[in-house]
């Protein structure tokens, strides 16, 4: 299967997803931010970085880019997308993730290792869509906007869907998100964002290789497509 | 000449140098030349109280790539490949101003770094503060951090490492080095020198504005005092977003083989970029300031020529190759404009709209300026302060627990979350997980290793064997981790070299670096020098900053700091004999003076090369260098990265001399903390002081022997962000 990473200026974590889904699955090239034709991939990543600077609010430019109008027409189709970061940033931005990402509660960037608890029944995206349910992974997190917030309805929604695709474990929530959510799915499960890092996560010599799981699930449900 | 000579002295230059000036042009500067030269001729870019002493600096080496002259230093790491890297300062911009200050320091590193070709993959931070028992201290602290992190996190750049120490004589001057490490394919690189007459100049990156107008003259080349608020104009703003659409584009320009030559803009602008591509060429260059693209329109040639706004390059391109220079830039949407001509004359010219504004001799401008002795003096004694925050009477224990949670020993994980340390997914040995950090480089098969170390308060005591020891710590902590040193970078931060015991520091510490590079048999590669660091409370410790990089072969066989297993042997190696001569014990009780006993650098080395093979070959479970607090402190540090206790003993060292408090706490070069299988340590030669396990810090001492329980040690640890945040931050 064919990934396609889209890059905006002032991405950063771009080409550290290209290692990560040529290792998950398959072949992988980067797309453009000014390109309106993803070329026929099979599953789209929007990476980590500050995309226009964060100019604005993260994630607000790059919502309007070329690329990102071909990304909505692909997930409307049921394409799978992952977004990690700056990239989930982006899709709750264009309105292809519920909530928003707000300040950190601390108010200060944070990078650790944490704790994740993949679930959520429709969740397709998740390593729990292999049969692993809430199966922990250590991943990497560094952001300094990632309070996941929406109002509580909304909330209940989510997770009466089955929407809430990642929580941190006990403990690691360090954002202040509202109920420990990390990443979250849309309705119909074919676009996921999170804000920990998997792409960083996939060699055990720099800390573990659970976030390979993330792209394989990604790459089974883009296979199933 | 009572006008013009208030406004070279405003500018700082002396009337000697003002009157040199007229010699060289055969008449008077206009303002844009004067405003050139007096910045090219500041300390900060000509170094003319040190260069002199810099000669005495070992430069080459089989390994090295670029040495000194070049935007940064190189060496080969094999394969085909460089690691360039280099330390520099931006002390007074972040005592100003520390989020910009600190900021735009590390955004000036990596343009020094990615202008050879190298892509960036590691930033380090060497920090120094006033006692964190100051508001001031607090705040330069809190917003050099989140400078440093705001610039390296949003560019994409992993800062894996740095040191911070909190000392009285920083309080009105703090200091802030930021090295930079970068990789390159060897062939790819490029150099700084500006050649083909005919050649296109081209500058790249952000407009010019009005931001930093005089930093290197008014700001880096003399003391801070009074009025310093008002200085707050002349520091830069830093855009890490252009900076990563520019370096993007560099890379990409580069990769392409468009550019003859790359130089990034820094201090003194334009002026220096320009001045200093030509005189490396041997050529001329004309540069039209009305083609630079501007924030204001109604710049003056001379702002726009000395401006230090940041995120801009300077190339020198083929004719042919402009356009397709030009529209790289456009498609990383960052600036590109043809502002100039590589010439044959020699001579620097300023235009505007092709009406000559400034005319000035490369060399006279570029390498013209006097060079000064310094005249050095021994001071009589200890001339910094002594204030005991630590009773006489304290017990073992409390010592302990008052060393771990001193600031400048404490975990610093408050400053390094801040921290992007894992991108670009090289980071084998995050911070504090090791003695140094460690990066995988796939491309060429290896990996290296990078520290970053200078203990001011030791260099103060004794400037020759202080510097020696940094130059020693770190080349210890390359070994812990099973690195083989490469080269050395270093920053020279120092008071005012025109009053005799700080150019007696100065001398005395350049002296030890040499020999200890010499010894070690490690180049230094490039460096920096900053003068002038003084409050009104008299000068900084003499603060000589040293990173160094090193080599290791297999990136999965590397040690980390930490006891790893219940039962394991805790042995020591090295030459270790501890004093309290300069210790951070000596600083609690009050009591420091003048003087540190001579390593024997030698001994070091040979046990740097039993430690790094024997981590190379796997023997070792844990390894860790003996530093501030000394023994008893480095004990406590490996238990609890490790999450597990030990049992110990001084027994070896009271038969070395020391008395009980040396060995607990002395300090002293040399002394490496390993554990292991027992008998694998015994054929090292390790001396076995002690066995890994259970939930206390126990070290026999007679009277003084220690108990603490481990979590009691870590409390004390990690008590950093309660004393960095107590106003609420």
């Amino acid at each position: 299967m064919i990934w396609g990473v889209v890059q905006f200026p002032g991405s950063c974590d771009e080409r550290d997803a290209l290692h990560a889904c040529e290792l998950a699955n398959g072949e992988a090239r980067l797309v453009w931010h000014e390109e309106r034709d993803l070329g026929g991939v099979d599953a789209v990543v929007i990476p980590g970085g500050f995309s226009y600077g964060d100019y604005l609010r993260a994630g607000a430019i790059a919502r309007f880019s070329p690329a990102m109008e071909a990304v909505a027409a692909f997930a409307a189709a049921g394409g799978p997308v992952l977004g990690i970061c700056n990239g989930f940033q982006v899709l709750c931005e264009a309105g292809l993730l519920p909530g928003a990402l707000l300040r950190n509660e601390e108010l200060r960037f944070t990078c650790r290792q944490v704790e994740l608890v993949a679930e959520g029944s429709t969740a397709e995206l998740t390593p729990s869509a292999g049969g692993e349910p809430s199966s922990r992974l250590s991943i990497p997190a560094k952001h300094g906007e990632g309070r996941y917030y929406a109002p509580d309805a909304v909330l209940d929604g989510l997770e009466a869907n089955g929407q809430v695709a990642y929580r941190y474990a006990e403990g690691h929530n360090f954002n202040g998100a509202a109920r420990d959510i990390a990443g979250v799915t849309n309705e119909a499960g074919n676009v996921v964002g999170l804000m920990p890092h998997p792409e960083h996560a996939v060699d055990p010599l720099t800390g573990s290789t659970d976030g390979l799981r993330v792209f394989e699930a990604v790459a089974a449900a883009g296979a199933r497509a | 000449m009572t006008v013009e000579t208030a406004k070279h002295r405003e500018l700082g230059l002396t009337d000697s140098e003002f009157e040199l000036i007229v010699e060289k042009l055969g008449r008077e500067p206009n303002d844009v030349e004067l405003a050139m030269f007096s910045l090219l001729w500041s300390e900060h870019c000509a170094y003319k109280h040190s260069r002199k002493l810099l000669r005495r600096l070992p430069t080459e080496g089989e390994r090295v790539v670029m040495g000194p002259g070049e935007n940064a230093g190189a060496v080969d790491v094999g394969n085909g490949y460089a690691v360039a890297f280099k330390v520099e300062s931006h002390n007074h911009p972040s005592a100003v101003e520390p989020f910009q200050g600190a900021a735009t320091g590390v955004g000036g590193i990596l343009r020094d770094v990615f202008a050879l070709g190298a892509r960036p993959i590691a930033i380090l931070d060497s920090l120094r503060f006033g006692e964190l028992d100051s508001v001031r201290s607090r705040h330069l602290l809190d917003g050099a951090v989140r400078g440093i992190g705001h610039y390296g996190n949003s560019i994409g750049v992993a800062t894996v490492g740095g040191e911070i120490y909190f000392e009285e004589p920083y309080e009105h001057n703090c200091l802030v080095n930021a090295m930079c490490v970068g990789l390159a394919k060897t062939d790819d690189m490029v150099r700084a020198a500006a050649a083909g007459v005919g050649n296109a100049v081209v500058l790249m990156g952000a407009s010019t504005g009005r931001d930093g107008i005089g930093g290197a003259s008014v700001l880096a080349s003399a003391e801070l005092g009074e009025g310093d608020e008002a200085k707050r104009p002349t520091v830069q703003i830093g855009d890490p977003f252009e900076e990563s659409k520019v370096l993007e584009c560099c890379l990409e320009l580069l990769g392409k083989g468009l550019l003859v030559s790359l130089q990034d803009l820094g201090a003194a602008g334009l002026t220096s970029s320009a001045g200093e591509m030509a005189s490396a060429g041997g050529v001329g260059i004309d540069l039209d300031v009305a083609r630079v693209p501007l924030r204001e329109a109604d710049m003056e040639p001379f702002e726009i020529m000395v401006s230090e706004s940041q995120e801009r390059m300077l190339a020198v391109v083929e004719p042919a190759k402009v356009r397709e220079v030009l529209a790289l830039c456009e498609k990383w949407q960052t600036g590109g404009a043809e502002i100039g001509v590589v010439t044959d004359t020699g001579r620097v010219r300023v235009l505007r709209d092709g009406e000559v504004v400034g005319d000035m001799p490369v060399e006279a401008l570029v390498d013209g300026c006097p060079l000064y002795d310094l005249e050095p003096a021994e001071p009589e004694g200890w001339i910094y302060g002594n204030r005991a925050t630590l009773s006489p009477d304290a017990t073992a224990e409390e010592e302990l627990l008052a060393l771990l949670a001193a600031p400048s020993i404490a975990s610093k994980r408050w400053a390094f979350e801040q921290y992007d340390s894992v991108v670009g997914s090289r980071t084998v040995r995050r911070p504090e997980a090791a003695d140094a950090a460690v990066l995988q480089l796939p491309e060429a098969g290896n990996a290296v290793a990078v520290s970053i170390d200078g203990n001011g308060r030791r260099v103060a005591c004794d400037p020759y064997e202080g510097t020696t020891e940094a130059v020693l710590e770190c080349a210890q902590n390359l070994a812990c981790v099973g690195a083989e040193p490469l080269g050395l970078t270093n920053c020279l931060n120092f008071g005012n070299p025109e009053k005799p015991a700080t150019a007696w520091q100065l001398d005395r510490a350049v002296s030890g670096l040499a020999d200890a590079c010499n010894a070690l048999g490690v180049p230094v590669v490039g460096g920096n020098v900053s003068l002038y660091n003084e409050g009104p409370d008299g000068p900084i410790y003499p603060t000589p900053v040293v990173g160094m990089v090193g080599e290791l072969p297999d990136p999965a066989r590397t040690a980390g700091s930490g006891f790893v297993a219940e039962g394991e042997a805790i042995g020591l190696i090295g030459p270790f004999a501890p004093t309290l001569a300069g210790s951070e014990l000596a600083k609690q009780r009050g009591v420091l003076d003048v003087g540190l006993p001579s390593p024997d650098v030698a001994a070091v080395a040979a046990a740097c090369a039993v430690v790094r093979d024997a981590v190379r070959a796997g023997r070792l479970a844990s390894a860790h260098d003996i530093s501030d607090g000394g023994l008893a402190v480095a004990l406590a540090e490996c238990a609890i990265a490790g999450g597990i206790g030990c049992e110990a003993n001084i027994e070896h060292l009271r038969e070395r001399g020391c008395q009980p408090e040396e060995a607990l706490f002395g300090e002293g070069s040399g002394g490496f903390l390993v554990s292991g299988e027992r008998a694998g340590l015994e054929q090292l030669g390790a001396v076995l002081i002690g066995t890994v396990g259970g939930e206390a810090i126990e070290i026999g001492a007679g009277d003084r022997s220690i108990a603490v329980p481990l979590a009691d040690a870590e409390r004390a640890w990690r008590s950093l962000p309660a004393q960095a945040e107590r106003d609420g931050a």
